[in-house]
């Protein structure tokens, strides 16, 4: 006989369950939801959840990444890999572009990080988008952890913490008025080690630069960061070829490595769950700027 | 390993972040970045101790106030379970909070402090949590260290919440006496309190049974988004995508279309590319049925001896969350699984004291972080079952028409 035992999921199966439903109540209830992504692992997974929530159709919406003009490489081709097997239109908005038309200034100062904003609310605004799936989970950020699924940007593309619509059971509220548009995050319950799994279970393909390799890195305010055209050296700092990998796939002026031998799924998740840092304070240039660095972002229209 | 979702509840200065951070820490899901953040604000504050609730409180506003806005949810795993936290504050916006967090929880747990024993707000916790149906309480009995680990007055605590909750709808209850600020009986069994004899408060969510809260016999299955691919490989292919709210269901069974009442059998189950036998909540799937009936979102695949009320007339316990109070003759939207609707109050029946169970019937009205009796009517049929029977067709949200905002939640009597 069967018991109510063997109709239990696993934690992953119950968060996939969870994902897909969100990505097929958008599909249904948004006029022209768009999927953000970044090129790294969570953006990656979100992909993969897209591809099951409406197989053997294709992902009903298309895939846009904001380009910082310094993004990896490997990063890009894993992108270009993905978008053709979903057989989705790939929109790229792209900072430069955004800098020459006077969208967003660039003063020199400003990080290709905080030029993503309206870069980003540009193109959700030119192409008419009303729902942008995001890869945000809650643990990454203490700010994020206060964050809806569905969470309402005003048509400033802004985000009021304190005014947040409160979310019960898996009734998520889609309504808009003009110009505004909702941000939703299917990954909201999922963690790092998560992930991880998933690709693991899944055996998803992810950028090259998550895996061990030899790299030409320098050391810039405790992180190592890739040599590149982009970063110029600074008085005194010296390149050296260490054994690295990425735990984030950012802006690659501003995102660190950690020295590892780690070059397998396994080899990783061995790694992550021994870990004394968070990703983001591990290898983030970003949000340390300030302690509210991410919620300020954010309230900006920050993904 | 599977999952458990918790909601916390408490009043302000019962030790709530404190056992929230502690379980986080003791779990590794605090990570030195974090807990140098906190130990450096702390210390920036004055503080001579590390201020644990300064991890939950993520907000700018929140660090500025020393205050709790919204509902936040954390994360920790152990070898054995995944856990969410549902993180509600204890004093603003309250009983709109403890909704919203119990609406989605396995189990709540209640922290009382020691030295004042049960009060006004831990009854009210427990009410809430009965009324939301949330299978599991655990009341976590806190600050054991400041009444000198007095089994006299845990027993005084534990008989006083024993014949309390007697009068509600908890089905399983698990009483804990625990210190958060010195780890006694959180994750380790407590060596002070060598007169307690049961699980320490890691091992109880560790191991709480929770594999018989789901519904498992009735079937339900909101339909939410159609699939047809129009592709050569796939030219006839018409699947019916949801999330199972309850029963199992099985290729080759006997469905009914509701609210059409168009009969048929499950042809079969996809689950991404694999077709799978059976399928049960919270899986999320595609059914595909034998007959080309015509179904669309909104729709219900249940069975013809076994269907759920298809019905215009709503009756629910109603909780109102936002300053503009509910009246009678009110136009709303209310979304009820894959189906949004429009609506109108035909009657606030009573408005209920959450303190004393009072029903106060000459309420006119429902004011913000209030709970009242009201019936709707909707312009079109919902298929409904009591809250009490399944969680998921059993509830609603309500919106604000002209706002968008979600104004209240529903479950059906």
């Amino acid at each position: 006989m069967t018991t109510h035992q063997d109709y239990r999921l696993s934690h992953l199966d119950e968060l996939e369950a969870e994902s897909i439903h969100i990505f097929r109540e958008v599909a249904a209830e948004f006029e022209k939801p768009v999927i953000m992504f970044s090129g790294g692992k969570d953006s990656i997974v979100m992909l993969r959840l897209a591809q099951k929530a409406f197989y053997p159709a294709k992902v009903p919406f298309p895939v846009l990444q904001v380009d910082t003009g310094y993004d990896f490489p490997e990063v890009l081709a894993t992108r270009d890999r993905w978008v053709e097997a979903l057989g989705s239109q790939l929109i790229v908005a792209s900072v430069e572009d955004a800098i020459r038309d006077g969208v967003v200034t660039d003063d020199g100062k400003t990080s290709r990080n905080r030029l993503q904003i309206g870069t980003l609310l540009n193109a959700i605004d030119e192409n008419g988008f009303t729902a942008a799936f995001g890869g945000g989970r809650r643990d990454e950020e203490k700010a994020r952890a206060k964050e809806r699924v569905y969470s309402h940007r005003d048509e400033f593309g802004q985000w009021d913490p304190k005014n947040q619509r409160p979310e019960l059971w898996s009734l998520y509220n889609g309504q808009l008025h003009e110009g505004e548009h909702m941000r939703v995050f299917p990954l909201s319950n999922w963690t790092e080690l998560d992930i991880w799994h998933y690709i693991r279970s899944e055996q998803i393909e992810i950028p090259s630069i998550y895996f061990s390799h030899r790299r030409r890195v320098f050391e810039r305010d405790g992180m190592l960061l890739s040599e590149s055209e982009y970063n110029p050296l600074r008085e005194g700092e010296v390149v050296d070829e260490r054994t690295v990998r990425f735990r984030t796939a950012g802006d690659l002026t501003l995102t660190g490595c950690v020295e590892s031998e780690a070059d397998t799924l396994d080899a990783i998740i061995d790694e992550i769950s021994i870990a004394k840092l968070t990703e983001r304070g591990a290898t983030r240039g970003d949000d340390k700027f300030s302690e509210a660095a991410m919620e300020d972002r954010k309230k900006l229209g920050y993904f | 390993m599977d999952m458990l979702r918790f909601a916390t509840a408490g009043s302000v200065d019962d030790g709530k972040s404190t056992l929230i951070g502690r379980l986080l820490m003791d779990s590794k899901a605090i990570f030195e970045d974090q807990l140098e953040q906190v130990e450096s604000t702390s210390k920036s504050k004055g503080f001579d101790y590390t201020d644990l609730s300064l991890f939950t409180d993520g907000l700018r506003s929140e660090r500025e106030q020393g205050i709790t806005i919204d509902v936040a949810y954390r994360y920790f795993a152990t070898p054995r379970r995944k856990f969410i936290i549902a993180d509600t504050p204890g004093h603003v916006q309250y009983t709109r909070n403890m909704v919203t967090g119990a609406s989605t929880s396995d189990m709540g747990l209640v922290l009382v402090d020691a030295r004042n024993g049960l009060t006004e707000q831990s009854r009210r916790h427990a009410v809430l949590l009965s009324l939301l149906r949330v299978p599991h309480i655990t009341l976590a009995v806190n600050k054991m260290d400041l009444v000198d680990f007095s089994e006299d007055v845990f027993r005084k605590i534990q008989e006083e919440f024993v014949a309390f909750s007697s009068k509600l709808e908890i089905n399983d209850l698990e009483i804990i006496p625990i210190s958060a600020l010195q780890g006694d009986n959180v994750v380790t069994r407590s060596e002070n309190m060598p007169w307690y004899e049961g699980p320490s408060l890691m091992y109880h969510l560790e191991n709480v049974q929770i594999a018989a809260d789901r519904d498992l016999r009735d079937v339900r299955f909101p339909v939410q988004y159609v699939i047809r691919p129009h592709s050569d490989e796939f030219h006839d292919y018409r699947g019916y995508a949801g999330q199972v709210a309850g029963g199992i269901l099985k290729k080759g069974d006997e469905v009914i279309v509701q609210p059409s009442g168009m009969t048929t059998r499950i042809a079969g189950i996809d689950r991404f590319d694999q077709e799978i036998d059976e399928a049960f909540p919270p899986m999320s799937v595609t059914v595909r049925l034998e007959d080309d009936v015509d179904v669309s979102r909104g729709d219900m695949i249940t069975r013809v001896n076994n269907q759920a009320e298809a019905t215009q007339d709503l009756d629910a316990l109603v909780t109102w969350m936002t300053t503009t109070p509910l009246k009678p003759k009110q136009k709303l939207k209310i979304k009820h699984t894959t189906n949004v609707v429009r609506a109108v109050t035909k009657e606030i029946q009573y408005q209920l004291d959450v303190n004393s169970l009072h029903r106060n019937q000459e309420a006119e009205e429902l004011k913000l972080n209030e709970i009242g009796r009201v019936k709707f009517r909707t312009t079109q049929p919902l298929m409904l079952d009591a809250y009490e029977r399944n969680r998921v067709t059993g509830s609603f949200v309500i919106i604000d028409e002209a706002t968008g905002n979600t104004v209240g939640a529903g479950t059906i009597v």
